[in-house]
């Protein structure tokens, strides 16, 4: 056959430059960054005592354990996984870390670093059943999620496990850094985790498989990336965000409480999807997170400050959820 | 321009890839029986067979997707045996797969080196990936950028991607499955020029396709695989279409036949007239008769599916009458189209066509199911059952039942569940985009013939198609497209491959024109 090759335009360049694309990548993080702002705003104005010191560095507390959970969560997500375990997981490493402290009297560091790595380790299996025996992430961390939540009370004897002989133990959450203000560790635990969380995922290969992984995982395997391996990873990476989280969680109420943990893993992936990041995997950013932690928390807390009746709140951090995945579907199909 | 041998490379020699007496066998399938075959250093070696031949499962054997039952590799005289595609590409063989294996969401950087990424333990360098890609992409000459997401690069682009990875592997072999596929003529030749750069005296590349117009231009020598068996290879001046076919299908194929007598006229049975969409249809208007195959040619993203879509109102209309059996219909959306006996069978089967986990029955009833409820809201499985059956006979679609899963049917056949789909439903014009996409040549045929049939009983037939030889073959008159316009209708005798590829690449003198 004899086709005329000349004068017919080489193949398709680029369609857009790199500059480009990062920004578009962008937009959906200055769009929720931006509610965020308009929220504060709003209640700033609504009512006097919303924009106060104390009621933002409570705004901070609240929104740290979820917060922390999230970033893990993070990981998972955009390698196209799902957590569900996170919330009742938190639960169990607080247990335990009781059980090491108080039990078992371990030494305040010991006891932490123990549960902190218990979080690891249920993330690890998680992991395992998902990169090794094929279960779907849904399910996997379902199983997880109701095994933890039972564990919880079993070895507690479903009463709390108070610190008596670690009296450091509460300072964790609580003690703080500005003397004479409050300002409490946990948040600076917080925001360090946050710096940690987007180095791990900009900078390292952790991060880069993360999205590879979620991007395209059967590619990412033919092109020799050990992907079972590092889903395992990255699960029992979010593991250790969950001890972290547990931890700071039963310092903040100095006690380890066996009951409860349902339903944060949903405000955790909320805070993850608000913030940007694509459940389909690929797509995310941890900045995205912390805006959308904020603003779940920055909601929670200003409709109460404005005495809007508790019931309505979750109707609201629905509607959120709704309108900004139904914005990011937007701009996606437009681009 | 033609495509002689001027200027080619040394004449090869010397085996670079020798395949001993390799067997493969799935359960219920011998793959791959005691297969023998060389690729030579310096040569480009084209691969053809029908779907099944064992064409796909010795390229996974190479690339170490598949540990072989039994047969040896040898690679430059050394013995190979992969262990996995990572394996495979560091001893020098690369496989471009026909589904492009590349993360959308990532940089063109991050995806040549993915999983080689240079770094310090955990730490990435970014600084030394985009300066490793960007030395690699000049020196191949790409027109890439490294941070360009490969989401938004084009078929081609992404092609070029997966190109340069292989190439970056310092491969000797370079296996490429259907390249061509995606892509549109201009592409083909951009692919073909840097097949020819990558080809020197110490490489080889393997070129697997349906396209036999290609292999001329491309390949050196041809393999041909049957149902898993070695069956010849020829120099490629020799293997012309009428040598090859039969030996692909083990019978003869008529390649050059066009469609014999005049086309029905004057009975429309569709009437476009002036129909455009905001981003690419500009004024179209055709008509197509009652018993009439009206071809679609045209470059990619000249809006032939973009038409399609936009009759059968899948896309929206900016402005445009349509009419069906001379009455103005008034289409908003694909369930109108079909009430008005309009179907559309998308060129991507497994995304539109069928769905894939269902049975052939429950396929073929899917957009007639209303007809099939009692007045209890009861479906009447008896007659869902009996029109299947006959629809299967009717059409001789090959499966073992009715209630086989589709899935299971091969795409010559999983085609033909979509056209019944359609003929259930009472369709009597019939809108086809690309039918025999990744079908096999002796499929292909029987779609042809199935084609025939439909116009000859009355069917008004669209069909779009960007393999020209199938175009004159099937079409009483060819629309050319391009650039969202129809530049030119030909009758089927005045029509030819090259005055198509011209209307197809540059407007008309006279301009517009009405179909």
């Amino acid at each position: 056959m004899t086709i005329d090759h000349e004068g017919v335009a080489p193949a398709a360049p680029p369609r857009t430059e790199g500059l480009v694309a990062r920004a578009r990548g962008s937009l959906q993080q200055l769009l929720a960054f931006g509610s965020l702002i308009v929220i504060i705003v709003v209640f700033s104005v609504w009512s006097p005592y919303f924009f106060t010191a104390s009621n933002l560095v409570g705004i901070l507390m609240a929104a740290t354990v979820v917060g922390i959970l999230a970033l893990g969560t993070t990981f998972v997500i955009i390698a196209g996984g799902i957590d569900l375990s996170i919330g009742t997981g938190m639960i169990l490493c607080g247990v335990m870390t009781g059980v090491f402290l108080t039990y078992w009297g371990w030494p305040l560091w010991l006891g932490v670093l123990c549960g902190i790595l218990f979080g690891g380790l249920i993330g690890v299996i998680n992991g395992l059943n998902i990169a090794f025996l094929k279960i779907p992430p849904f399910i996997a961390t379902l199983g997880m999620m109701l095994i933890s939540a039972g564990l919880s009370l079993v070895i507690s004897g479903t009463k709390p496990i108070y610190f008596p002989d670690t009296p450091g133990f509460e300072n964790l959450m609580n003690w703080s850094v500005i003397p004479g203000a409050r300002f409490p560790l946990g948040v600076v635990i917080f925001l360090v985790l946050v710096v940690v969380a987007a180095i791990i995922l900009a900078k390292t290969i952790i991060g880069r498989y993360a999205f590879s992984i979620g991007s395209n995982e059967a590619a990412t395997e033919l092109s020799g990336v050990r992907v079972r391996k590092w889903k395992v990873t990255i699960y029992g990476m979010a593991g250790l965000f969950v001890g972290i989280a547990g931890v700071l969680s039963a310092s903040r109420l100095s006690s380890a409480q066996p009951v409860g943990g349902m339903g944060l893993e949903l405000e955790a992936i909320a805070a993850v999807v608000i913030g940007g990041t694509s459940l389909q995997g690929g797509r995310g950013s941890i900045i995205g997170t912390v805006v959308g932690a904020l603003i779940v928390a920055v909601l929670t807390n200003g409709l109460r400050v404005t005495e809007v009746p508790q019931e309505w709140q979750s109707v609201v951090v629905g509607l959120v959820i709704l309108v900004a995945v139904y914005f990011d579907m937007l701009r996606r199909r437009g681009a | 321009m033609t495509h002689t041998d001027e200027g080619r490379r040394v004449p090869p020699t010397a085996p670079l890839l020798r395949i001993v007496g390799a067997s493969k066998s799935f359960p219920g399938v011998r793959a791959l029986d005691d297969v023998h075959m060389e690729l030579l250093a310096g040569e480009v070696l084209a691969l053809v067979g029908e779907n099944g031949a064992g064409k796909s499962t010795l390229m996974k054997l190479l690339s170490g997707v598949y540990q072989p039952d039994s047969g040896d590799f040898f690679l430059g005289g050394e013995p190979f045996s992969p262990s996995n595609p990572r394996h495979a590409m560091e001893l020098g063989i690369s496989i471009i797969h026909q589904e492009l294996n590349l993360m959308p969401d990532l940089t063109v950087a991050q995806n040549i080196f993915i999983g080689r990424e240079p770094r310090k333990g955990l730490w990435l360098s970014e600084r030394a990936l985009l300066a490793k890609t960007r030395d690699l992409i000049s020196r191949l000459g790409l027109p890439l950028n490294p941070s360009t997401l490969v989401g938004d690069l084009t078929v081609a682009g992404q092609q070029m991607v997966e190109i340069a990875k292989a190439l970056s592997y310092n491969a000797r072999v370079l296996i490429m499955d259907e390249p061509t596929a995606a892509l549109n003529e201009a592409e083909v030749a951009t692919l073909f020029d840097l097949i020819r750069r990558f080809v020197t005296p110490t490489t080889g590349v393997i070129y697997i396709s349906h396209r036999m117009h290609e292999l001329p231009v491309i390949s050196d020598r041809v393999t041909v695989l049957r149902d898993g068996k070695y069956v010849d290879t020829l120099l490629t001046p020799e293997a012309k279409p009428a040598r090859l076919i039969p030996l692909m299908v083990g019978r003869v194929i008529d390649a050059d036949q066009r469609p014999s007598g005049a086309a029905p006229q004057s009975d429309p049975a569709l009437e476009v007239d002036g129909l455009s969409t905001r981003h690419l249809l500009r004024d179209v208007s055709f008509t197509v008769n009652k018993g009439e195959v009206l071809g679609f040619a045209g470059l990619m993203g000249a809006g032939r599916t973009e038409l399609a879509r936009a009759i059968v109102g899948a896309d929206k209309r900016e402005s445009g009458v349509i009419k069906v059996h001379g009455r103005v219909a008034s289409i908003a959306n694909p369930a109108d189209a079909a009430r008005y006996g309009v179907g559309y069978l998308s060129e991507d089967r497994k995304r539109f066509g069928v769905v894939l986990g269902r049975s052939v029955r429950d396929n073929i009833v899917l957009a007639s199911l209303r007809e099939y409820v009692n007045k209890l809201g009861f479906m009447r499985e008896q007659d869902i059952s009996r029109d299947a059956k006959a629809s299967v006979k009717a059409l001789s679609i090959r499966t073992p039942g009715i209630n086989q899963l589709v899935q299971n049917l091969s795409g010559g056949n999983q085609q033909k569940v979509v056209v019944a789909k359609w003929l259930v439903r009472d369709c009597d014009v019939l809108i086809f985009d690309e039918p025999t996409r990744g079908i096999d040549i002796g499929a292909k045929d029987e779609i042809y013939a199935l084609l025939h049939q439909l116009a000859a009983q009355g069917k008004a037939i669209v069909m779009i198609s960007s393999e020209l030889p199938e175009v004159l073959r099937m079409s009483h008159r060819i629309a050319v497209m391009c650039e969202g316009r129809i530049t030119a209708v030909l009758a089927n005798e005045e029509a030819t491959q090259e005055n198509i590829m011209e209307y197809a690449t540059r407007f008309s003198a006279e301009g517009l024109v009405r179909a």
